[in-house]
């Protein structure tokens, strides 16, 4: 089913509030931004995101074009930062775009291209615009991507990020103490990786993040959920869960052949054996692909402590809606989208 | 040296006991390095340490030393230069994901850290931003003058 199919409009919703585009909701009480993604997690909701990969091109146009595929069906869109080290349009730029559609984006970034001067100059700038949610990342090495030559900088990790970030919302202050006179209203958020070794350090990893300022959490791909279960058994062990919003990552796989690529080239990534056995067995393998997505987020919903799902599907963006429909894990909510409000009211009107 | 930087991370626990022994004597010679003058002591001190250091961990001279906390294996030779543990791209045989040639120094980071009493307590502790001013001055000199300073 394509977005803007049968059934959105009647669904209930959550919040009476939301926004005339590029106006900003006032911030509830013990929220620390102004978006709609922080509200949904708070109010309990099961939260999707989506992850919109950023055009070569300078036409904001390409960039609508590829957030209007999720109306409907997500509560958050990502904004990748130079993913896989490779040049596309900044994250900064897509989430200043979207907001002014009054989408919810969730800025990337990374430090690989950028030391600490620029990326707080970027935190400030995406708040001024009105993005709300920013993920903070270590990023890819420059080996990975379209230019291998580039200087890596990593002058933060992750960590110190998401430490530096609090501190300019929080102390209202740059990292040299110098004082900041408004502060960025912003939800932060870091990534994990459950598949990744050594797999016993990795909720201790989610623990430093925590520490250092992480409230959401989006993980990479998961396809083998035991490793998914054992790596939440570690967070409740340590008393993560009710500090953190997990969002876990999961993509519709195009075909077996896909999915052995996937294993082989990107490091960190676990793909079970049985489950590119059954898409090489399947007579319409992107088709088994959906399927076996829609049936992992049935199954990652009812593990103990995840808060939503961060559904990644690059070049099969169009199939996002699908999944998440089929998957039901909005339950009748439709998370808002620049129409939304507009078809209610004119079927109101024709009523 | 790669061989001997493995070497260290097996040996981590008497390398990490070594090093309270010789902090302990570097704290007790604070009046003989204030009469020197820490300034004339930096050069050849931070000479002193990065051959050391350099044999032992391949030492990158950042000038905030974190080998206690990191199980004997230096962040800074990490390609991402990750001072908080491992990313996300550690491959299948614990190899890192920029250099596949060498073993990712997280993984041995926590492998070393097992070996140190409270170590794996110690690598959990967040670690701030490297303070890029300090690359090529000594962490020895910069440990007495920080405790001292305090005291």
């Amino acid at each position: 089913m394509a977005a803007g199919g049968a059934g959105k409009e009647g669904r209930s919703v959550i919040f009476e509030d939301e926004p005339v585009p590029g106006y900003p909701l006032p911030i509830l009480p013990g929220h620390t931004s102004p978006g709609r993604f922080e509200r949904v997690l708070r109010a309990g909701g099961f939260a999707v995101t989506t992850e919109l990969a950023p055009p070569d091109s300078a036409d904001p146009e390409d960039v609508y074009r590829r957030a209007r595929v999720f109306d409907g069906y997500v509560d958050a869109i990502n904004a990748t930062d130079g993913s896989g080290a490779n040049c596309h349009m900044s994250s900064l730029a897509v989430c200043a775009l979207l907001t002014r559609m009054g989408y919810a984006p969730i800025m990337q970034i990374s430090c690989r291209d950028k030391n600490r001067i620029a990326i707080q100059g970027d935190i400030l700038g995406g708040a001024a615009m009105g993005v709300c949610n920013m993920l903070c990342l270590t990023g890819d090495g420059v080996q990975a991507g379209d230019h291998p030559q580039a200087k890596p900088v990593f002058d933060l990790d992750c960590v110190s990020l998401l430490q530096i970030a609090r501190s300019l919302r929080d102390d209202h202050k740059f990292q040299s103490g110098r004082k900041i006179t408004a502060a960025p209203r912003v939800f932060f958020g870091a990534a994990e990786n459950p598949s990744a070794l050594p797999h016993e350090w990795r909720a201790r990893r989610l623990a430093k993040k925590v520490a250092a300022g992480a409230q959401f959490i989006q993980t990479q791909y998961c396809y083998e959920l035991p490793l998914l279960s054992r790596f939440m058994a570690q967070a409740e062990a340590l008393g993560l869960i009710d500090k953190v919003y997990i969002l876990v990552g999961v993509g519709p796989l195009r075909s077996a052949k896909a999915a052995e690529w996937m294993r082989t080239h990107v490091p960190g990534m676990a793909v079970p054996d049985a489950l590119i056995a059954r898409l090489s067995g399947a007579q319409d393998q992107a088709r088994e692909g959906r399927n076996i997505c829609v049936e992992l987020i049935q199954a990652i919903r009812e593990i103990r402590g995840i808060s939503g799902v961060h559904v990644m599907a690059y070049r099969q963006e169009e199939s996002v809606a699908e999944v998440i429909d089929r998957s039901g894990v909005l339950k009748g909510r439709a998370p808002w989208y620049p129409e939304r409000d507009t078809i209610k009211a004119s079927h109101r009107t024709a009523s | 040296m790669y061989a001997l930087r493995q070497w260290s991370v097996r040996h981590a626990r008497g390398l990490n006991a070594f090093y309270h022994g010789f902090e302990r004597s570097l704290l007790a010679m604070h009046g003989m390095f204030r009469a020197i003058g820490y300034q004339r002591l930096e050069r050849p001190v931070a000479a002193v340490e990065k051959t050391v250091k350099g044999l032992l961990f391949d030492c990158r001279m950042c000038g905030q030393c974190v080998l206690s906390s990191t199980g004997m294996s230096c962040p800074m030779n990490c390609p991402k230069t990750l001072r908080n543990g491992p990313c996300g791209g550690v491959r299948a045989d614990n190899r890192c994901e920029v250099k596949p040639e060498m073993m990712c120094v997280w993984v041995q980071a926590y492998h070393g850290a097992k070996r140190i009493p409270g170590g794996v307590e110690a690598m959990s502790a967040v670690q701030f931003a490297v303070d890029h001013r300090q690359q090529g001055r000594s962490s020895w000199l910069r440990v007495v003058r920080e405790r001292k300073g305090a005291a």
